[in-house]
Parts: structure tokens; sequence; C-alpha cells
């Protein structure tokens, strides 16, 4: 059994220590937020925090967390609250299909929380994750309107 | 309509003895069958429904049937918003559910399609949801005038409450539901003018936002169950070969592995406790393949047999107006060039994947499908089970497009799972199984030949297809003659699907069907998107050779719903005004899915040859609107999805076998690419056409020509990546 922080809790796994962290979480943890987009961090499907950082958990072997934080979509409003990141995203109504949402929302909570006036260059810059059903303009809308908030 | 006195629970199946048609179904059904009566007593019926489409709680909530597929166009809300403005509801108390395709084939198939492609779900179903909604509001009035003790006549419904003027006295839906459920429907009912619409029409939120923000939607890939193993396959890579052998021994003892099958002949599946289990083993798998001659084939191979159909004698004839050849040998000038649309791969973000649970008695199958129909027929056939004892339990779809209108996964998956009876298998593909074992956009490629008289008026134009045929590969029952008439979308003669907008005195468009071994299918737009890009952008070059403008020459051709939307976007554009220093326009139109569209796309090319895409215009005529705010939403996804497939997308051969494996080798539009769109309605509210597609095949021409306009070069060959668009290059 090894440990993992993931959404502030201390969680076991027996997962092969080389699993990316990605299948872990979904499958070992049940946490089926973060998504498999591609497998080699192209897509952004994948993302999660560690340590705050924005970073495409199926390039992360599992036994390279060690005990840093990861935040997962499930653990940003843990107290039922949405974030306001989440709720500009309702407001401005980004989501079609919604299978790259997870990603494109962990990307634009770690952009705001460096940056918390981006510009347009920031988040053409910090938001590389793939949207198929081009809902890139309400992506765009809702971090500047969550900025502002 | 009937009224069903039944409760559906979309997590178990309730059966009944229904005599079923089965002759519509898509897959293969042709003769009606009995499903077997079971025990009713058995059956909790919690809240009875009014009909089909609505059940409303005795809280007021109101549970919205849904049949088509949400796969993020938005349809799932739209249809919502049709019954609900019906059926006079509190539209913040509306939620939705899913009938499974078994439900619908024992109840006759009262919910009627269930097929969610080519823009179909709010165009085709309109009037019968809205019906449904009627027919419900109309139950509802009748239980209260009993109720009340009034006539029904004196009683008006708004807002999920019913009230009597006179006395003053209301009741909620939620209070009179379960009279009204028992109550027969009406014989028929009027539906309201849309100018009326207070919820159709307007711009309400999705309904399914808040589990996609949160994390909690799940999709097919998501699905679990008790007792369930995760299965990952590999396909011969090229199509169309044989698996030889395997060497099971090799990775049976690896972690988790449970079994390695082979199904179908022709693929390799491992089983494990988990995906990243099952994929480890499958990649140390050792595998050997039966190719063939097939392993030959290359790109050129596929070039070369679709350039030879250019020139080719015989051919489909899909469109003819008088003598194009002779209008054409006669006139003072003459304009030819030749385009190349390549391969293209769906790419939706969740990879295809299905569960499946078989038993000696039962197949179930949860999955995102755009088509829960022919994912049941799939699954009777796979696993070998009459219809009546499968089922498929729809889940939210990780994109579409086109993709998940087939059924290949569900198949592989109920294979595996029959392998291994009373054991749930969730079959996942890998991205790279996903982008070297699609139904690829197919390929063509087009030379058109114009004719201009002295004054450069357009007498004659001969537009020859030639490539492959999405029909004769998946649904050869639906050729005419050998000839596949969906090759000519957007260039048909006539109808409301995808009409030709041109009034050409001489026309000829024709088709040398030319099929490569690698399967086409439906891949939104279809194929109203390489025949825009060959005559939206032959159109300019016509023009040209007129000396004429692009906007003006059109206009001259046009009939008036083409012409009157191509304004649209070029007067919200400004069209013709100036532009920022080396900024410039280039237009499209084109006719689909039953809409209007156009597209006014601005650019720049820099000195070192470097495209902006600055900004769109695009004006939609889908005669009724039914949501504006997701049909612009659907409109500036429409621009992702083609400027990613003129900019990058392309699918090539090499010995047989598809060499894009996964998304460095597909490239897709970010959003540092992503221009500005602008979306101009201009419904003519006289007819009901669809949104999710048509806008996609005038991104490609309307950028082209605005690039042609930028540099002098006439980009012909798609993808644009493969362009130098630097001066002097």
């Amino acid at each position: 059994m090894a440990v993992l922080n993931v959404n502030g809790k201390a969680l076991n796994h027996s997962a092969d220590p080389r699993t990316p962290l990605l299948w872990v979480l979904r499958e070992q943890l049940t946490l089926t937020g973060t998504k498999y987009g591609c497998g080699i961090a192209q897509c952004g499907s994948c993302t999660v925090h560690i340590d705050g950082v924005a970073t495409r958990s199926c390039q992360v072997p599992v036994n390279s967390v060690g005990n840093r934080k990861v935040t997962t979509i499930e653990g940003l409003a843990a107290n039922g609250t949405l974030t306001k990141i989440q709720k500009a995203w309702v407001d401005a109504d980004v989501p079609q299909c919604g299978y790259c949402q997870s990603g494109m929302i962990m990307a634009a909570t770690a952009l705001l929380a460096a940056k918390p006036k981006p510009t347009d260059a920031d988040i053409d810059a910090a938001m590389t994750n793939i949207c198929r059903c081009g809902t890139y303009q309400q992506v765009r809308e809702a971090i500047h309107a969550a900025a502002k908030a | 309509m009937t009224i069903h006195q039944t409760s559906l629970s979309r997590r178990s199946l309730r059966r009944r003895g229904f005599l079923v048609s089965g002759a519509a179904v898509a897959g293969g059904f042709s003769l009606g069958f009995h499903i077997p009566f079971e025990d009713g007593a058995a059956q909790a019926q919690t809240v009875k429904e009014l009909n089909a489409w609505v059940v409303i709680h005795p809280d007021d909530k109101v549970v919205v049937r849904i049949a088509r597929s949400e796969m993020g166009q938005g349809t799932l809300t739209g249809l919502c918003q049709l019954v609900a403005e019906e059926l006079e509801c509190d539209w913040s108390k509306v939620t939705w559910e899913y009938p499974t395709p078994g439900e619908n084939l024992a109840r006759n198939r009262v919910w009627k399609n269930f097929s969610t492609g080519g823009s179909r779900g709010i165009r085709e179903s309109n009037q019968y949801v809205r019906e449904g909604g009627a027919m419900a509001r109309e139950m509802l009035i009748a239980a209260a005038a009993a109720q009340l003790k009034v006539p029904a006549a004196e009683l008006t419904a708004a807002n999920s409450v019913i009230t009597h003027k006179a006395s003053g006295k209301t009741v909620t839906y939620g209070a009179v539901a379960a009279a009204a459920a028992q109550l027969e429907p009406p014989k028929e009912v009027k539906l309201k003018d849309p100018k009326d619409w207070k919820i159709a029409g307007k711009p309400v939120k999705r309904l399914d936002t808040v589990e996609k923000v949160t994390g909690k939607q799940i999709y097919g890939i998501d699905h679990t169950m008790p007792g369930m193993l995760v299965a990952t396959v590999r396909a011969c890579p090229v199509i169309g070969g044989k698996l030889k052998s395997f060497d099971a021994a090799k990775v049976e003892k690896m972690p988790g592995v449970k079994k390695v099958v082979a199904i179908d002949g022709n693929a390799v599946v491992v089983v494990a406790d988990t995906y990243w289990n099952a994929r480890t083993a499958l990649a140390a798998l050792p595998t050997d393949w039966d190719i063939g001659k097939l392993g030959e084939v290359q790109q050129e191979t596929i070039n070369a047999m679709l350039k030879e159909g250019l020139d080719a004698n015989e051919a489909f004839v899909g469109n003819k107006v008088g003598d194009a050849k002779t209008a054409i040998d006669g006139a003072v000038k003459k304009v030819t060039a030749t385009y190349s649309f390549p391969y293209q791969h769906h790419v939706t973000m969740e990879p295809m994947n299905a569960t499946a649970l078989v038993t000696a008695d039962k197949c179930e199958v949860w999955c995102g499908t755009q088509n829960g129909e022919a994912a049941l027929a799939a699954a009777s056939e796979a696993s070998g089970l009459p219809v009546a004892k499968c089922d498929v339990i729809k889940l939210m779809l990780g994109g579409g497009f086109g993709r998940r209108g087939r059924s290949d996964y569900v198949r592989q998956a109920v294979l595996v799972a029959k392998q291994m009876p009373g054991t749930p298998i969730k079959l996942i593909w890998s991205r790279e199984e996903d982008m070297t074992h699609c139904q690829y956009h197919p390929i063509t490629m087009a030379k058109l030949t114009g004719g201009l008289d002295k004054d450069g008026n357009l007498v004659g134009l001969h537009v020859r297809i030639s490539g492959q045929s999405i029909l004769a590969s998946l649904l050869p029952g639906n050729l005419v003659n050998g000839m596949d008439p969906a090759t000519f979308q957007g260039l048909m003669a006539s109808g409301v699907e995808a009409a030709y907008g041109y009034n050409v005195p001489n026309l000829l468009i024709d088709h040398a069907m030319r099929n490569p071994h690698i399967t086409p299918g439906f891949w939104r737009g279809v194929n109203v998107n390489q025949n825009a890009v060959y005559m939206e952008s032959f159109m300019d070059e016509l023009a040209d050779a007129a000396g004429q403008d692009p906007l003006a020459f059109r206009m001259k051709l046009l009939k008036p719903k083409w012409a009157a939307v191509l304004k649209a976007a070029a007067d919200k554009a400004g069209y013709g005004k100036p532009l920022p220093p080396g900024h410039f326009h280039g237009i499209s139109q084109v006719m689909g899915y039953g809409s209007y569209v156009s597209g006014v796309a601005e650019v720049s090319v820099s000195a070192d040859g470097h495209l902006k895409i600055h900004k769109i215009t695009a004006a939609t005529n889908p005669g009724h609107v039914v949501n504006p705010a997701q049909i612009e939403r659907q409109v500036a996804g429409s621009f992702v999805y083609g400027l990613s497939a003129a900019l990058y997308g392309e699918i090539t051969v090499k010995d047989g076998a598809i060499e894009q494996t996964n998304f460095d080798s597909y490239n897709m539009l970010r959003m540092d690419e992503m221009p500005v769109v602008e979306t101009v309605l201009v419904p003519t509210n006289d007819f009901w056409g669809g949104v999710g597609e048509p806008t996609i095949a005038v991104a490609a021409p309307a950028v082209l020509n605005a690039i042609a306009r930028a540099t002098g070069k006439r980009v012909r060959n798609l993808p644009l990546m493969h362009h130098e668009l630097k001066k002097g290059a």
C-alpha cells in the first residue's frame, strides 16, 4: 500500500509505482473527473494540480508524487460551493460535451492563481488544452469574468 | 398517441407484453417479434408517466425523456425547451432522462428515432416532442378541472400552475399529475405559434453544465460496476487484415492480467483488473498479422486512384442543368482547377469505449452512442441473444462528431464479455487504437471547369468529384443504382437537405466513385465540407477570371435564401469597407442540413508566411431558433472543428496502415489560434433546419479565399500546413 495526498486526504492505493497518476486517480481512487485523452501530455484532459502547479497527470508516475499535494477537479468545490472559476464556467455556459473541461478548469485555476488579471496573451500561453467541441471563446470569456469576480 | 401506465427506470429494465415492429430499426432487424411478459407486480411504480415524454413528480419535478443523444451539441436542452414550452411548466423544475433503446422497442418505438446525426436532433423530432408536452398539459388541465369541479375551458396553465381565474383557485402540476396520468390523452392538440414561445426560442442555460464543471458527469469511460474488469484492444494495424497468431503465455503472468482473447479474427484483447495493467500487458503481447496485399497500399497509390477518376469517362450524375460541356467549349474564357481533400479523423476527446455484461440470457451494454438502436443491434448480433434480451444504457458522450454513430466498439466489448460470462467488461481503446481504427472522413478530389462569356457571366460549369463513397462502404443498401447520392451533399439539385444555391444555366456535377480500402465514415458536416471547399474556392477563382468582386459575382447567381444569408454575414463584417492594413476578407456560403449558412473570414499573412485568422463573421438561417445561445456556441465551435481540419487535418496511409497515431502527429486548433467568432442569426421562421454541422463547411473556404486575397496564392490541396504562404516562396 502506498499513500497519496489527494484533495486534502491521505488515500491508500496498491498500484504499481510506475503507473501514471492519472490511472491511479481514476481506477484506484475512483476520482474519474480527471480524464484520459491522449496519454502523451498533448491534450490536457488529465490536468491536475501538484502543489498548486497545473500538471498533466498522464505523464507523472505515481511514485514520483511523494507526499506533495494533489488536487483534482473533485477537490475544487470540496465543500459543495463552486469556486469562482467554476461559477464563471456555469455563468458563461462553457461546456459542450464537457470531457475536456475538468482539465480546462484546472489549467485556468492555476493560471489565475499565478496571474489574477491575465491578458489574452497570458490565456493563450497557459491554456493549451484541446477542446474538440470548440469552447475556446467561452473559456476565454469565463476566465476574464472570473478574474473580475 | 396512447397513454402508457408505466414508469421507467434507467437502471433496471421493465419488459411488458408488447408486439414490437422493429422494421425501422437500424442494424438489420426486419421482422416483428414478441417480448416475453414479465411479472408486472414486481415492478416498482413510483410515479406514473403522463406519456412517453413527460413524468411529473408530486413535488412538481418534471422529467423529460430524451431519445436523442447529448454529445455537446445542446440537443438535450433544446428538446427539453420544446417539451416544456408546450407543457407550460416551470423551467427551473425540469430535469431529463434517457429511455433505453430496448424500452423503445418494447413500446413499439414510442420515442421514434434514437439516431443522433445529420443535425437532425431538433429539426426531425420537434413536432412529436412538442405534441408530447402539449398532450400532457391538456391532461393536467383535465385532471385539475375534475378536482376543482369547473370546466376545463375556464382553466389556464402556466409555470406548472393551473389557475381558475373566476374563483382564483390554483393547483400545481405535482398535485394533479397522478390523476392526470390515469386519463385518456386528447386525440389532437394545437401547438403554440413560435412567436408566443417563452422558454423555446430563448437563450436558456444548458441543463448539463454543473456536473461538467465539477467532474461529476459520468461518461462511458467512467462507468463502473461491482466485479468489473477492464480490457483494451489492438486490432490489425491494417484495416481489413487478420490476426495470424499471438503468444498469450508471454503476458498472462503480468500484474493484474486475467485473460487474453482474440475477437473477430482481427484483434487481440487483454482483460485485466485495471486499464493500465491491461494496456501494459497488451504492449508486451507478441502478435503476428496477416496483412497480405493491403500492406502494399501507400498514400500515393490512393492518390493515383483518385486522379484517374478526375478524367474518367464513367461517372454518376448528381446534378445536371442544360449542357455544361457544350457551353464551356463555346465560352469566351475557360477556367480549370483541381482540388483535393484528405482523410480526416473525428478525434472525440473521449476514446471509444463500452462496458458489456453478458450472461446466458441477457446482454447489457453501457456506453456513449449516437445511435442507441444500432448499438442494441450490435449487442444482439455479437452476443447471439435475441434483441429482446439485450439493452443499451446510454451514457454521456465525450464527443461524437459522427464517430459514435458506428457500433464497432460496442461489438468488441460484447465479444469480449461473451467470453467471460457474468463479468462486466469495460473495453477502452487507447488513443493510438482510436487514431488508427476510425471510419475516416472520406478522401476525394475534384476538377472544376467553368466557362465565362464576354461579360464575365458564368455560362457553364462542370464539377467532377473523384473519390470515396461513405454509403458504398457502410450502407450499400442506400446506393441508388450504384450511385451515392450523399456524395453530392450541398450540390444537390433541390430538396430541403443540402441543395445547391447557384443558378447556373449549364451545369454538370458528377462523381467517379473510387473506393480505397480505408473505411470511410460520417464526419461532422460529412460531404458538405469538401464540396464547399471545392465550390466556394472555385467561385472566387471564377470571379477573379471575370474581373469581378467575389461577393457581387455570387450574388448574381444565388437563389434568394442563399443570397440573404451571405449578405447578412457580409454586411455584419463590413465586407468591401476598409480593413486594417494587411487584413483581407474571404467569403463562403452553403446550404446543408436544412439550414443556410455563410462566413466571412478576416485574415492576415505576415511577410514570413504566418497566417493569423483575426475574426470570423458567420450568419445562420436555421428557420426556427430554439436556443440562440446554443446556436452561437455551435457556430463558433464549428469554426474550431472546420479550421482544425483545414489547417492540420490529414490522415495518411503507409504500407496499408494509418500513419498518425496520436495528437503529436495529428494536430488540432488550440486557443491561441482561435479567431473571434461573431454569429449573426437571421431566422426566417418558416422551416426547421439543423445547426450542429452546416457551418463547418464554410470555415475552410472562407479562410482559403481570404488567404488568396492576402497572398495571391490559391491553396487547392488541404491541409494548409503543407503550404508555404511566404511571399515569393
